[in-house]
């Protein structure tokens, strides 16, 4: 496997970062969103472009500045990296064109602040996909908090300042009391920081690594485990593009995403398996989907149903990587680009729909789908792609985790599965049934209630179609996951 | 403990009760010239501490005398050191107590009292 | 001329102190570029000297008027200290230029003074930091003090009854620590310090020696605001001038842990410090309650600057705490926090200057000041962040070293004191989340509200502060995201340089 040494990984971190200012000194709407577009495009240019490297079984680095001896910030593309990166980069496009037709036809205020912060997230999304150690991935993952926090409290108002002092205190409460000491005990045993295929903890006691474990992964609370899981609901107050881009894509994957790291990279699996401990993380998982596809059934609130069913669905994820086999692991890389083109769907939808009617409770929704076809239909795409039935792109990765649930003997995990997805269909399909199937007498809305402006339908469509053709075409995700998995050598 | 050594440490005795003297006066006293004045005390036990040890026995002032074939014996002389010290420890002790008299005498035109109980009945009635 | 640095530190200032008091009379005008100048002049020395230092890898010993020692004084020179000596000038120096606007305002009358008492103030410090000399560094410790009193006596109307306070205490920090001098004298018959720990592995009874380690210590910590010998510290520190206040709170108490460090390794000697004292793990449980209670009563202020006062008193717990792990790391923790400390500190009480200046103290009524003042609020939250620990800023990496040291000796002794430390750590890292957000919040969601403020600030417009401000300002939130990039440079060339291979089984 060849390393290549190249400043591609930085720049595509860095511009997101250098287009920050240019957004803040626009003295026009449409300049500002112009540099937003094109550094978006731009950044996902470059990421793309690393592919041929990584499909062909080499790797690229980057480092920028050596900290102290053995610790430094530096950057390592890898296939699974540049699977993350490839999704939240081209999903950053994406909900640029959905958040100028929100944001402008709802008339928000500090829409400067908004894109400005909203590129900083990303610089942060991209740098922890990058990481090619645990530090770099800790200044990220930190840089990402902090970026977020204005975009989570963006209406200023009582609300907010709850839902955004229950965001940081869950974030960096947990960062600060598991991580950092995670981190740096990690550190005193091993003496070193980089990912390794099979991970750098063999030097530590077992007693202490099970703690340690447990350390991070609560210590990533963006991965929205129970019971560390209620900032993200609470989180739903910010405007929908953020809940969409952030909260469906961004923030929680890359709390996964570090989870993922972890096991893999820093533990390794070989050394999770010797000692079991990977089962108390499947446990805590398979409660989490279950718990959280129940309390997703009562919600009324379609935004605060849609976050429950994001952490039942993170939390597929973490099974996944903690079953440890290696089509389960498999599943869970492809489930973060899977998940992400169906709920960033889904909650496009719930924005639209709240951009031209101001409805946000799916009791008030219907007879929607008569009014709103396209919206309500790629919503029903998007749900079946959550749910995990064909012909969307979910199937593919739910297909590999019963695999790898089998694979790794675990057939009381087969049935949370299984009843999750049923679960799943509970909460999703009434409200698609609801909007469409009805008379005209029952339908709520006026008969001038048309689509929300062409900025937010396109997008959704554009996602709800990616869903679709992931089911016959997952070849470069796939291709990327089995790359990935290959190089960490999972038994 | 017997007399005997209590007799030979006298002068450590003597500055460690002087000490204390001046150390209660500070923390305990409510009036801040007693205060200041405990300070004073404080600081001379250290100053009387530092001249005790230069002491020797039959030592003479050390001042050495012209003369052809004189040879000079440290045994001879008190130590001279200690008190150099003490000159500038002495002239720092007389600065201090110029700056707090200088703040009390603001405190006082402030407040009208020196006894701190009082001012800081006032402060909290503010 | 380069031979001659270490007298150029300390003189230049110390005459231009004189120099300007007396200039004062004449005219005000040239008292603020004199002042600057010199203290420049002190700067650029310290950085020659640090160079010097690292070129020749050793000391740099500067005899005053040629004495050698044990007759003369000696000034010693080596990593630690040319290290502190640029902080304490630079420091000095910005903060100087950052107040120019507010001693016009606040001292209308008596700005040769003032420049004269804030400049030599720095030359105390200064002179503390070079000395090799035991006794000499109590004088420079008086003159700081002293000076440092009269900074703070001149600040609101409680200023001279609580600056009173801290003069008591001071003296008798002080006066302790003379004492301590005198038994060390008694042992061992000198004063200079490279001499003393020449003698005391070589002494027959170490008891004396002893004794005069503990009173040494106990006159520091009450110097430097150790819990529970903090009580002088906030309200001293609150009710300062917000000019003096930015050069005595980043300074005074780091310079005092500088002592500390140069005393438990100069003077006394690693073996003996850690090893025959056996009090390093009662001094990391006191620096572990002086964290927590700090914490906790920083929380409890409405007031910025008396929150501020108490996160000092926090911090200070940090640097005891890591030296007295007695490991390289946590060592190098407590050095670098020296450095990190005074930078974050200089930030956050320079955003009190300008809040001061514009609004007030209180919390609440920092209103709406994201919108108001952009730039301002900007490098405060850089401030803020660096204190809560958060990378890059300096901060986060001495909080870095100093729980890595923590591990460390929980790994070699089982100690619980390195493990409360560590949590203590943690818990203080979240007390200063809150404490931050809590203020970002206030200025961030509640809208701006015309007519508020106390008497006297109402007629002050409410927007950036002005350019001569923001740009010392800048220059230090700069400054903290640099020291945390290179904090690894910093640590590997010059802190670990100066940290002798420690005995074993520490």
């Amino acid at each position: 496997m060849e390393t290549v040494y190249s400043i591609k990984p930085f720049l595509a971190v860095l511009i997101s970062l250098c287009v920050v200012p240019i957004i803040i000194s626009s003295r026009t709407e449409n300049i500002r969103e112009g540099w937003t577009f094109a550094a978006a495009i731009i950044k996902f240019l470059i990421i793309a472009s690393m592919l041929p490297i990584i499909l062909s079984g080499g790797n690229l680095e980057f480092t920028i500045a050596q900290i102290m001896p053995a610790v430094s910030i530096k950057f390592k593309v890898d296939a699974f990296g540049l699977l993350f990166a490839l999704v939240s980069s081209f999903l950053w496009i994406i909900t640029s064109i959905y958040s100028i037709g929100y944001m402008r036809s709802l008339n928000e205020h500090s829409q400067t602040r908004y894109f400005a912060f909203f590129a900083l997230s990303l610089c942060a999304a991209v740098g922890v996909a990058f990481s090619a150690n645990f530090f770099t991935m800790y200044l990220f993952y930190e840089m990402l908090s902090f970026a977020t926090y204005p975009l989570v409290t963006h209406h200023q108002d009582k609300e907010s300042r709850t839902s955004g002092r229950k965001y940081l205190f869950y974030i960096l409460g947990s960062s600060i009391a598991f991580l950092i000491p995670a981190m740096l005990i990690t550190f005193s045993y091993s003496g070193t920081m980089e990912f390794a295929s099979q991970g750098f903890m063999q030097n530590v006691p077992p007693e202490l690594l099970l703690i340690l474990l447990f350390m991070f992964v609560f210590g990533f609370a963006k991965c929205g485990i129970m019971p560390l899981h209620s900032w993200l609901p609470a989180a739903m107050v910010a405007p929908t593009p953020v809940s969409a881009l952030l909260h469906a894509v961004a923030v929680v994957k890359v709390g996964v995403f570090c989870v993922i790291r972890v096991i893999t990279n820093v533990f390794g699996t070989d050394l999770l398996a010797k000692y079991g401990y990977n089962d108390y993380i499947c446990y805590i998982a398979a409660f989490t989907i279950i718990t959280a596809s129940l309390i997703a059934l009562s919600q009324d609130g379609l935004k605060r149903r849609l976050a429950f069913s994001t952490i039942g669905q993170l939390s597929y994820i973490i099974l996944g990587v903690a079953l440890l086999s290696k089509n389960a692991v498999m599943a869970s890389m492809l489930h973060i680009a899977m998940h992400a083109f169906g709920k960033i769907t889904l909650f496009f939808c719930a924005g639209a729909i709240y951009a031209s009617t101001k409805i946000k409770n799916i009791s008030d929704m219907v007879g929607i789908g008569r009014r709103m076809p396209i919206t309500m239909g790629c919503f029903f795409i998007g749900s079946l792609s959550v749910i995990g039935l064909p012909p969307t792109g979910g199937i593919i990765s739910k297909w590999y985790l019963v695999l790898g649930t089998l694979e790794a003997d675990k057939i009381f995990l087969l049935v949370v599965l299984l009843v999750s997805s049923l679960l799943n269909a509970a909460y999703f399909l009434p409200v698609v049934y609801k909007a469409f199937f009805c008379t005209e007498e029952e339908t709520m809305f006026e008969k001038g209630v048309k689509e929300p402006p062409i900025w937010c339908v396109v997008p959704l469509v554009i996602t709800a179609g990616i869903s679709l053709i992931m089911f016959f075409y997952p070849q470069p995700f796939l291709q990327l996951a089995d790359l990935a998995v290959n190089s960490l050598g999972v038994k | 403990m017997d007399m005997a050594l209590i007799l030979a440490k006298a002068n450590y005795w003597g500055y460690v009760i002087l000490l204390l003297i001046g150390l209660y006066a500070l923390i305990s006293k409510n009036n801040l010239v007693k205060k200041i004045i405990g300070m004073v005390i404080f600081q001379t036990a250290v100053i009387l501490f530092y001249i005790t040890i230069a002491v020797k026995k039959g030592g003479n002032i050390p001042i050495t005398p012209h003369g052809k074939g004189y040879v000079v014996e440290a045994a001879n002389f008190m130590n001279p050191l200690p008190h150099v010290l003490m000159l500038t420890a002495i002239v720092v002790g007389v600065a201090t107590l110029g700056v707090a008299l200088a703040l009390a005498i603001k405190v006082y035109k402030q407040y009208g009292t020196l006894e701190e109980d009082e001012i800081n009945a006032m402060i909290r009635e503010q | 001329m380069s031979t001659h640095y270490p007298a150029l530190i300390i003189v230049v200032p110390l005459l231009t102190a004189v120099i300007v008091a007396a200039v004062g009379w004449i005219n005000k005008k040239y008292c603020f570029p004199l002042s600057v100048a010199s203290l420049a002049a002190s700067l650029l020395s310290s950085i020659g000297l640090l160079f010097e230092v690292m070129k020749t890898n050793g000391e740099v010993v500067y005899r005053f008027a040629g004495w050698e020692a044990p007759m003369g004084i000696v000034y010693n020179i080596d990593y630690l200290n040319s290290l502190v000596l640029i902080v304490v000038t630079a420091v000095a120096l910005i903060n100087l230029i950052f107040s120019k606007g507010s001693i016009e305002n606040d001292f209308p009358d008596k700005e040769g003074v003032f420049y004269a008492l804030y400049i030599l103030f720095t030359t105390g410090l200064v002179g503390m930091v070079a000395t090799g000399d035991a006794f000499n560094l109590y004088v420079l410790l008086e003159i700081a003090s002293l000076t440092g009193y009269a900074l703070l006596g001149i600040g609101n109307e409680r200023s001279p009854l609580s600056t009173l306070n801290y003069l008591f205490i001071g003296t008798i920090g002080a006066t302790f620590y003379l004492l301590g001098v005198g038994y060390i004298y008694i042992a061992t018959g000198t004063l200079n310090m490279a001499e003393i720990a020449l003698i005391i592995p070589k002494l027959p009874n170490v008891g004396i020696i002893k004794f005069a380690f503990v009173i040494c210590m106990v006159g520091l910590f009450v110097k430097m605001a150790l819990f529970p010998m903090h009580g002088w510290l906030p309200n001293a520190y609150s009710n300062a001038p917000s000019s003096s206040i930015g050069l005595i709170a980043p300074l005074t108490t780091k310079v005092t842990v500088y002592i500390m460090v140069r005393a438990g390794i100069t003077i006394f000697t690693p073996e003996f410090t850690f090893e025959k004292m056996h009090l390093d793990k009662w001094i990391v449980w006191l620096s572990v309650i002086g964290i927590v209670m700090g914490s906790c009563f920083a929380l409890a202020q409405k007031n910025y600057k008396k929150m501020l006062t108490y996160i000092v008193v926090a911090e200070v717990g940090y640097m005891v705490g890591g030296f007295w792990l007695g490991n390289k790391l946590g060592i190098t923790g407590s050095i670098l926090h020296i450095v990190n400390d005074a930078a974050m500190t200089l930030c956050v009480f320079m955003a009190a200057g300008i809040f001061s200046y514009k609004i007030g103290d209180h919390i609440s009524d920092f209103k709406g000041l994201f919108k108001k003042m952009p730039f301002t609020m900007t490098a405060f939250a850089v401030g803020g962040l660096s204190i809560i620990g958060v990378p890059p800023t300096c901060g986060f990496f001495s909080k870095w070293y100093l729980v890595s040291g923590g591990i460390e000796a929980v790994k070699a002794t089982g100690s619980i004191g390195a493990l409360a430390f560590i949590v203590a750590l943690l818990f203080s890292s979240l007390v200063n989340a809150v404490l931050f957000f809590r203020i970002f919040e206030v200025a961030h969601f509640e809208p701006f509200s015309e007519g508020h403020g106390h008497e006297g600030h109402s007629a002050v417009e409410i927007n950036e502060a002005p350019l001569g401000m923001l740009i010392p300002f800048f220059i230090v939130a700069f400054s903290l995201i640099f020291l945390g990039i290179f904090s690894g440079d910093i640590v590997s060339n010059i802190i670990n340089q100066f940290i002798p291979v420690l005995p074993a089984g520490i």
